[in-house]
């Protein structure tokens, strides 16, 4: 009936303009401490995108972005909010840290394939029961999801001093991975053809979060329970009258969700911390909702938008370092200011943005 | 009781028939749709006017205009001749303006005094304004037959008396001027023709009412004058009693309707399927269907009456497979279909049953995917639209759409475009083309018509017939009686859950049937 | 286990239930209004560190001509805390009002607005706090006039004779700081609002039924801000309390933990009902009491681990709203921006 807004202005132009708008006030909030918000972002960009050591860093928390905001997304398109992906990648890291610490005397060909169903297998267990809440009970998935990452994280802190930790060590981690279970380094993977790369932690994860992109978009739009999960997301009544199960639809998305979050625990854990800490996810988990939607569920964007978060953790990192009256929690106000004006406060510039594309309509007709 | 005086015998200032409304050059567009075109309109006080108009005629958005709920782009209102500006409701109820919606403005947790009093409370305090509006509830029942009880939960009321409570609303709001938005869609025909009695003594007491309805019968029945719209102008404004219905409908439609569908006397087969002591039990524990017995036919269309509400959405879900059964039995060619909750909708049409449901917005379409993704929505995983390993077929998903759009005349023909995009005909023709095409044995159908501009709804009925001449058994639920009578071979009335009555329709006429959907059986048939 | 213990159990049961009750009391203006809001957790946050932050300015002591560099304070005495405490509301009220803004004016996603606020807040407070006092995102230690301190209750030792109910009333009911009992009153406030006021008809009803009110001709608009912004006086509330009722006198980066959700938990639990809502709360607390009493609980076969405690008040919270304990009914037009129908 109505149709206001070219295509290209509702996936290009105004995330564009809430992705500004968002940056615009972290400006503000710089120049509020006192600092100056052109040299810190100077500085951001340099960080992470002005050498290959830097943009290695980048890169890797690129990688673990795409996981989580993959994570969100797919759950998006069902209409379900997880915000469990902290969750579900802290409890993933366990299941990596089981095989790792099993299978590190073989070879990391043998480990990496089954860390990753580890991984995808943990995670998707930690999303299973919000899910099944949700899907029979009724229960708010948004806060139970949340309640699980407490949780998560308290089996954590359990699971390292009970069961991993070094006897004789203080501090609550495992042992360190052995050769087995130590996957390439990009660095490393480049030295095989000859490149010369910095040694920086991003790692052969990156493809498997291309491939899990590519899955993601396979999965959405050109299978039967693409259409089914999409179908159930723009109208669960509809839904039951075509057929498709809610409960199944539910489960199965939630199911793909946790474990696509579980997939940066081989990212962090085996990649680059190479022992289970309680450092693993350090709010990557989070930073999906922003790339979720800042990507507008689709992996393409989600993947631009993880990269976008990329340079903000290690421009940030750095700029912590260069100024240190900017600690990272700048990098949580950014998310909070994207997630602010990509998602709840999008129609402040949808609505104007419409009504002169309707003016400019109106006045060529 | 002054107080009471004051709300009832309208104003004194004014003249005794002076105008009470007056519309000059009202437009109003939303977008690029212009739902109304330069209209003007004097209603006299102490009248009943009537406006009539097919679905989307733009007479809602004229009320709504009234109302305050929407500004319009040009034109003048004058209340009681001054001009009035009516920025929201607010002004619409201090100029004397009650309105009664279409779906009602109440609040279902509330008593029927707490909804009475809402936004016209006297002081902060609660105490006082519900004592006031008490005392003078019961004026107003004793005077207009609008007998509520005032502590009763509204959610608990029926629907006839939630209409009271809201037009005791508007009462309570010293509306003198009562505008009612198809009031009787809801209504069996003696609640109806309770509410015209409430409307007559109102006129009496010299308000002014305006009702808005598509049914002409009641334009007939009970207003002195009549507006007849059509896409967004009014066409005419005449005495009632200088019109006919003939001609009201040829205004409201701009040809001769056909009121007759040809068909052939039907070819009946065997029994399809045997419905015995069919029970449903709503979520709140409310039985919807308390054991309803029917056989269906091959080559049938069986026609299920009913005001809305009183089962017949329960029957097509339970038979669709939305809902679970909580008792009885339903079989289908000798076998016995699941009722439990385990059974989905898919297994039904995998049984041969097809569903075309009442509300095509909410369930029959998904509104953001394409004709294509939508023309097979509910089929989508046979053979033919999705491998075994489950992929989509898209190309085929697309050929089969685009065949589909060209059989049944969906327009624009093009199966790219969201299915929000089509007007409300074509999205009915996408959601036909796509159950008829599954060649069912059983066609559920409910409200094939609402809101589908008349074109298509020859078109559709067309379809429902030649579904029928081969040999498949049709289910129909319509609200319209006249569809009813039209299309069906044979009728049931469905009250409170059951079914109240079973009648031909060559031997039966509206009056009969509306009797029994009072859950009044005028025969006393054998039951 | 004896009276005495079971009345220290029940003392930190008060005061860990003050916050999430001021912060379920503040969920239910909101959602009966028809606002979902998940950004309780960011609006106690925010007030927390605002409320803290202002105490500490106002309570230091007030330097005539301060040297570059140096930042004079108010040098306030008890009044301090109360600067404190309107710090933290207006705070949280700012964030109450772009919630509002998102949700109302906008008809944005509710529950991303609400997520946004709480990454927001949790960004925010260090970001200011590290700016302002450079600890690390704390803000200084509240001492004397900047923090609240237990009020004794009249006739607490007289009555705190009588047995069993005496030492309650002395040892429980008495010696909690104002904000428990101003808490406790919010109750019977709330319920009185709600149910006898012109007010709270209104508000509940645009919970269930917006157009209602508008064809009632009354703004939902207005009614939806006002409602949102009691949510922040009471967000607020609670996060004073947070830091300067509790022993922590002081804000600490992510102290709500979680408390936000808890809230919201306990007022599903309550069925959107204010009297209700105390007792879940209460229960709330004692669970956290007895989380943060007994560390390893032995049961004889095995030892419950401290972890499993301290994530007891989250399990609780996922078994309450699983349903296991009644099916609760939200407001009807909750989570839905209202649009005039067509």
């Amino acid at each position: 009936m109505k149709k206001t807004l070219p295509a290209w202005a509702d996936v290009v132009l105004i995330p564009a303009i809430n992705v500004f708008l968002a940056f615009f006030v972290a400006g503000l909030v710089v120049i509020f401490i006192g600092e100056d918000p052109i040299r810190a972002m100077q500085i951001m960009i340099n960080g992470s995108l002005g050498s290959s050591y830097g943009f290695g860093y980048t890169l890797y928390y690129a990688t673990s972005f795409v996981f989580t905001g993959l994570a969100v997304a797919v759950a998006f398109h069902a209409s379900i909010f997880n915000i469990g992906g902290e969750g579900q990648a802290g409890v993933a890291g366990i299941g990596v840290a089981i095989v790792c610490l099993s299978l590190d005397q073989t070879h990391w060909l043998l480990t990496l394939p089954l860390a990753v169903i580890a991984a995808a297998m943990f995670g998707a267990a930690w999303a299973a029961i919000p899910a099944y809440l949700q899907a029979k009970r009724g229960s708010h998935i948004v806060i139970t999801t949340i309640m699980f990452n407490y949780i998560a994280a308290a089996l954590l802190v359990y699971v390292l001093n009970q069961v991993f930790k070094v006897p004789g060590s203080m501090s609550p981690e495992s042992r360190r991975f052995g050769e087995g279970a130590q996957i390439p380094r990009l660095d490393q993977m480049a030295d095989w053809i000859g490149i010369e790369l910095s040694r920086s932690p991003a790692n052969i994860s990156v493809f498997l979060a291309l491939l899990a992109a590519f899955g993601v978009w396979v999965l959405i739009w050109r299978t039967r329970l693409g259409y089914e999960i999409r179908a159930f997301g723009f109208s669960d009544k509809a839904a039951v009258y075509a057929g498709i199960s809610p409960v199944r639809i539910i489960m199965i998305t939630m199911l793909i969700s946790g474990a696509l979050a579980g997939l940066m625990a081989i990212n962090t854990v085996m990649g680059d911390l190479r022992r289970l800490n309680l450092d693993s996810v350090l709010g990557a988990g989070f930073v999906g909702i922003a790339v979720a939607l800042m990507g507008r569920s689709h992996p393409v964007g989600v993947i631009l938008a993880a990269l976008l978060f990329g340079v903000l953790y290690q421009g940030g990192a750095e700029l912590a370092f260069e100024i240190p009256a900017i600690p990272s929690q700048m990098i949580l106000t950014i998310q909070a200011l994207v997630i602010l004006f990509t998602g709840s406060l999008e129609n402040m510039v949808r609505f104007p943005v419409e009504r002169l594309f309707l003016r400019f309509n109106r006045g060529r007709a | 009781m002054t107080v009471v005086e004051d709300n009832l015998k309208g104003r004194p200032e004014a003249a005794p028939d002076a105008t009470a409304i007056e519309l000059t050059g009202i437009s109003k567009s939303f977008g690029p749709v212009q739902a109304n075109k330069d209209i003007s309109m004097k209603v006299q006080r102490g009248t009943i006017h009537g406006i009539v108009g097919e679905n989307g005629a733009g007479k809602s958005t004229l009320m709504s205009i009234l109302y305050g709920f929407y500004k319009a782009d040009k034109g003048e209102i004058r209340i009681g001749g001054t001009p009035t500006q009516i920025n929201n409701s607010d002004d619409a109820i201090r100029a004397g303006i009650g309105m009664v919606h279409q779906h009602f403005m109440l609040v279902q947790p509330f008593t029927v005094l707490e909804n009475v009093v809402l936004g016209a409370e006297d002081g902060a305090m609660l105490k006082p304004s519900l004592a006031k509006a008490r005392t003078l509830l019961t004026e107003l029942a004793r005077e207009y037959e609008l007998e509520v009880d005032p502590d009763a939960v509204v959610g608990d009321l029926a629907v006839g008396f939630q209409q009271r409570v809201e037009i005791l609303k508007a009462l309570y709001r010293k509306a003198d001027i009562l505008i009612l938005d198809e009031p009787t869609g809801v209504l069996t025909p003696a609640e109806a023709d309770h509410l015209f009695r409430i409307l007559e003594g109102l006129k009496r007491e010299g308000k002014t009412i305006i009702l808005i309805t598509h049914k002409l019968r009641e334009i007939m029945a009970i207003t002195d004058t009549v507006s007849v719209m059509r896409q967004g102008e009014m066409t005419a404004t005449v005495k009632t009693a200088d019109t006919s219905p003939t001609e009201l409908a040829e205004l409201m439609v701009g040809r001769k309707v056909l009121l007759r569908i040809e068909k052939s006397p039907p070819n009946i087969g065997e029994t399809l399927m045997e419905i015995r002591g069919l029970r449903v039990r709503d979520p709140d524990g409310v039985e919807r269907l308390k054991g309803i017995d029917l056989d269906l036919k091959a080559g049938e269309i069986l026609g299920v009456a009913g005001v809305a509400g009183n089962g017949q959405s329960a029957l097509l879900e339970v038979l669709g497979g939305i809902t679970a059964a909580s008792g009885g039995t339903v079989t289908m060619n000798g076998r016995a279909l699941d009722l439990s909750a385990q059974a989905d909708a898919g297994e039904r049409r995998d049984h041969g049953i097809a569903h075309v449901p009442e509300d095509r917005h909410r369930l029959g379409l998904i509104m953001p995917y394409s004709a294509w993704e939508n023309a097979c929505f509910g089929y989508h995983d046979r053979a033919e639209y999705s491998s075994p390993k489950g992929f989509l077929r898209r190309t085929f998903m697309r050929d089969d759409a685009r065949e589909k759009i060209e059989k049944y005349d969906v327009r624009p023909a093009n199966c790219d475009l969201k299915a929000s995009n089509f007007s409300g005909g074509n999205q009915q023709k996408i959601v036909i083309a796509r159950e008829i095409e599954s060649n069912p044995d059983i066609l559920l159908i409910g409200q094939p018509t609402r809101g589908v501009d008349i074109g298509a709804i020859e078109f559709i009925h067309n379809q429902i017939v030649a579904l029928r001449d081969k040999g498949k058994a049709v289910l129909l639920v319509s609200v319209e009686l006249e569809e009813i009578l039209a299309l069906s071979d044979r009728i049931v009335v469905m009250f409170d859950g059951a079914i109240s009555g079973e009648r031909l329709p060559q031997d039966t006429d509206e009056n009969e049937l509306g009797l029994l959907m009072a859950g009044i059986d005028p025969k006393e048939g054998p039951q | 286990m004896d009276l005495a213990e079971l009345f220290q159990l029940f003392d930190s049961t008060m005061r860990n239930a003050t916050p999430l009750l001021l912060a379920c009391l503040a969920g239910l203006f909101s959602e009966r209004a028809g606002i979902f809001d998940i950004g309780l957790e960011g609006k106690m946050l925010a007030a927390a560190f605002a409320s803290a932050g202002v105490a500490a300015w106002a309570a230091a002591p007030y330097v005539a001509d301060p040297f570059p560099g140096q930042i004079s304070g108010l040098g306030l005495g008890w009044t301090a805390a109360w600067l404190g405490v309107m710090a933290g509301i207006a705070a949280s009220m700012a964030m109450a009002l772009l919630h509002g803004f998102a949700s109302i004016t906008l008809r944005g996603n509710q529950l991303i607005s609400g997520v946004a606020i709480n990454f927001l807040a949790a960004g925010v407070t260090v970001l200011v706090g590290e700016a302002l006092f450079s600890m690390g995102g704390q803000t200084p230690q509240l001492t004397g006039g900047a923090r609240f301190i237990g009020l004794t209750l009249p006739l607490a030792d007289t009555i705190g004779a009588i047995p069993v109910i005496g030492p309650f009333y002395r040892d429980v009911l008495s010696g909690q700081v104002i904000l428990v009992y101003i808490a406790l009153l919010m109750v019977p406030l709330t319920a009185w609002i709600l149910f006898s006021t012109r007010f709270g008809l209104r508000l509940r009803a645009v919970g269930e039924n917006p157009g209602a009110v508008d064809t009632a001709g009354i703004s939902v608009t207005r009614q939806r801000y006002a409602a949102v912004l009691i949510c922040g006086v009471l967000c607020g509330l609670a996060g004073a309390y947070l830091s300067m009722g509790t022993s922590a006198a002081g804000f600490v980066k992510d102290m709500t933990a979680g408390r936000g959700f808890i809230a919201l938990a306990a007022l599903i639990f309550a069925k959107w009902k204010p009297y209700p809502a105390l007792w879940a709360c209460l229960l709330f607390g004692l669970l956290e009491a007895i989380g943060s009493k007994y560390q390893n609980v032995d049961v004889g076969a095995f030892v419950i681990p401290v972890q499993f405690m301290q994530a007891l008040p989250y399990i609780l919270t996922v078994v309450i709203l699983a349903g296991f304990i009644g099916k609760a009914t939200p407001p009807k037009a909750g989570g839905q921006p209202y649009v005039k129908e067509r």
